[in-house]
């Protein structure tokens, strides 16, 4: 923690000797102090929209990650489905979500729908794919036994593959996370008023640099919290499953 | 005869073994002794019911489940021994504890009446109690709470013969299930599991002489040219290993031991 704030403060002093060194204007490059002063004097309006940013977020998680790991386990359940959408899935992720950001805008309109479309989008991919990775995973000498044992397919699943499978879920969800404001901020670039997003693409047109980078700060706060809140649940989750 | 593998086997085209017939007696140890890669694994697979990978043309019959426990002990990392041991029950949706905890004694698992020798017959028990028992006949009553990472080898497969033996099955198939062991341990497996396993029709596949003169009532010697029975000159003693040093099986361990390099 010592070595990371001492990092940070050599990177402000570092950002401060620049701007002064080149005498840049502060629309084109803000130094420190006037991003925390437009940070200070525009809160209200950042805690606002964050406010929308992360409920965008929470929801597009919660959706994208149930969609994703529902989706591994019935490809758990059969190979064949696997084997049918899996280029599918794969291709989806080819389309760069800049592109569909406006279609989606164009679909579901200026509200909450599109951003939370585009966040799915992004947060079911690597829960899926790792998740998936992962339910294929168990040990051969424990299906074996589980299947002389007369186990069915579902208590397999939800009794030895589906436990085992957790640390890969886990991964996927944690990446997932990182992701999933990109996918909100995204949206909210193309379509509506309201989020970081909206917020940053607006100061950026008034020429208010310091503004976007204050709303910036916040949004890589905000992500570098919720990931760590993702973490904190999965490790309870885990604590609660190995008991 | 209790169960019977009949026919023959392909990898791909290359043929795994020629036409074979593995009977198994009722009640007796039989042990399929041969090297590596001849398939007697794949045989043990095949009447487990289990994949094997392999073509196999011929006819299996088996009237009756099995139990099965293999080198991998297959422990649930997740799971501590009594956990383990109830494995079978948990997969099977039969482990309810509520149910346990309001009928003490009321809920039984045993998928076949013929007597379960570690715990007594009567009353019927629960699957904890049942555990439990089993536990402390493999020698694990002060670990019943340890998960397999805190375990010996040879702890966890003694927490796999429990589970083995609570299942209850009149067939149990081990699938070399000592190899990993170092010398001491696996002759005190042997011992334990002759020793519990006894009355049940037993195929032991094992690649070592050793093993096969200590425990085999029928040693069938499986080689790239087929199946061969081999001769068992003493029986064996009730519910007991063979001594590993009597003089008559030290030379049965040497005639198997020249049977699989000819």
């Amino acid at each position: 923690m010592k070595t990371v704030l001492a990092l940070i403060a050599i990177a402000l002093i570092l950002w401060q000797t620049l701007v002064w060194g080149l005498g840049m204007p502060a629309f084109l490059l803000p130094g420190p102090g006037a991003v925390a002063q437009s940070l200070w004097i525009n809160r209200a309006e950042i805690a606002w929209n964050a406010g929308f940013t992360l409920s965008e977020v929470v929801l597009g998680f919660a959706l994208g990650a149930g969609l994703g790991a529902g989706l591994a386990i019935a490809m758990g359940f059969s190979p064949r489905l696997t084997a049918i959408l899996s280029p599918f899935l794969t291709f989806s992720q080819t389309i760069p979500v800049f592109a569909l950001a406006p279609i989606l805008t164009l679909w579901l309109g200026f509200g909450i729908a599109p951003k939370i479309a585009m966040t799915v989008l992004i947060v079911f991919f690597p829960v899926w794919a790792a998740f998936l990775d992962g339910l294929m995973r168990t040990p051969q000498a424990q299906l074996d036994l589980a299947r002389v044992m007369g186990a069915s397919q579902g208590r397999i699943m939800r009794h030895l593959r589906i436990p085992a499978a957790l640390p890969s879920l886990a991964t996927g969800l944690r990446l997932a996370a990182v992701y999933a404001p990109i996918g909100a901020v995204v949206g909210e670039w193309v379509g509506g008023a309201r989020g970081l997003g909206a917020l940053m693409i607006h100061a950026n047109g008034r020429m208010k640099t310091d503004l976007v980078f204050a709303a910036l700060l916040v949004l890589s706060l905000m992500t570098v919290l919720f990931a760590r809140a993702v973490n904190l649940a999965l490790a309870r989750l885990w604590r609660r499953y190995g008991a | 005869m209790q169960a019977r593998v009949r026919g023959s086997a392909w990898t791909g085209d290359q043929p795994l073994f020629a036409e074979i017939d593995l009977q198994l007696a009722k009640g007796q140890w039989t042990c399929l002794l041969g090297p590596s890669g001849v398939g007697k694994s794949t045989l043990l697979r095949l009447l487990a019911g289990l994949e094997t990978g392999v073509r196999f043309q011929g006819e299996i019959s088996r009237d009756q489940p099995v139990a099965l426990m293999a080198q991998d002990p297959g422990l649930i990392p997740w799971l501590d021994v009594t956990g383990n041991v109830t494995l079978g029950a948990r997969l099977r949706g039969t482990l309810d504890a509520s149910f346990v905890e309001k009928y003490p004694g009321g809920a039984s698992d045993r998928p076949h009446q013929g007597g379960d020798r570690a715990s007594g017959a009567e009353p019927p028990a629960t699957p904890a109690t049942r555990a439990s028992m089993l536990i402390k006949a493999v020698g694990l009553a002060d670990r019943a709470d340890h998960l397999p990472a805190q375990l010996s080898g040879g702890q966890r497969q003694r927490a796999a013969l429990a589970r083995t033996l609570f299942e209850d099955r009149p067939l149990v198939l081990l699938d070399e299930p000592f190899s990993a062991l170092d010398t001491r341990t696996r002759a005190q497996m042997q011992d334990l599991a002759a020793r519990l396993l006894q009355d049940r029709t037993v195929l032991l596949v094992t690649h070592d002489p050793a093993e096969a003169a200590r425990l085999g009532d029928r040693i069938l010697l499986l080689r790239e040219t087929g199946l061969t029975e081999w001769p068992v000159p003493s029986p064996r003693p009730p519910a007991a290993a063979r001594p590993f040093d009597a003089p008559e099986v030290l030379a049965l361990q040497t005639a198997l031991m020249r049977g699989m390099m000819a």
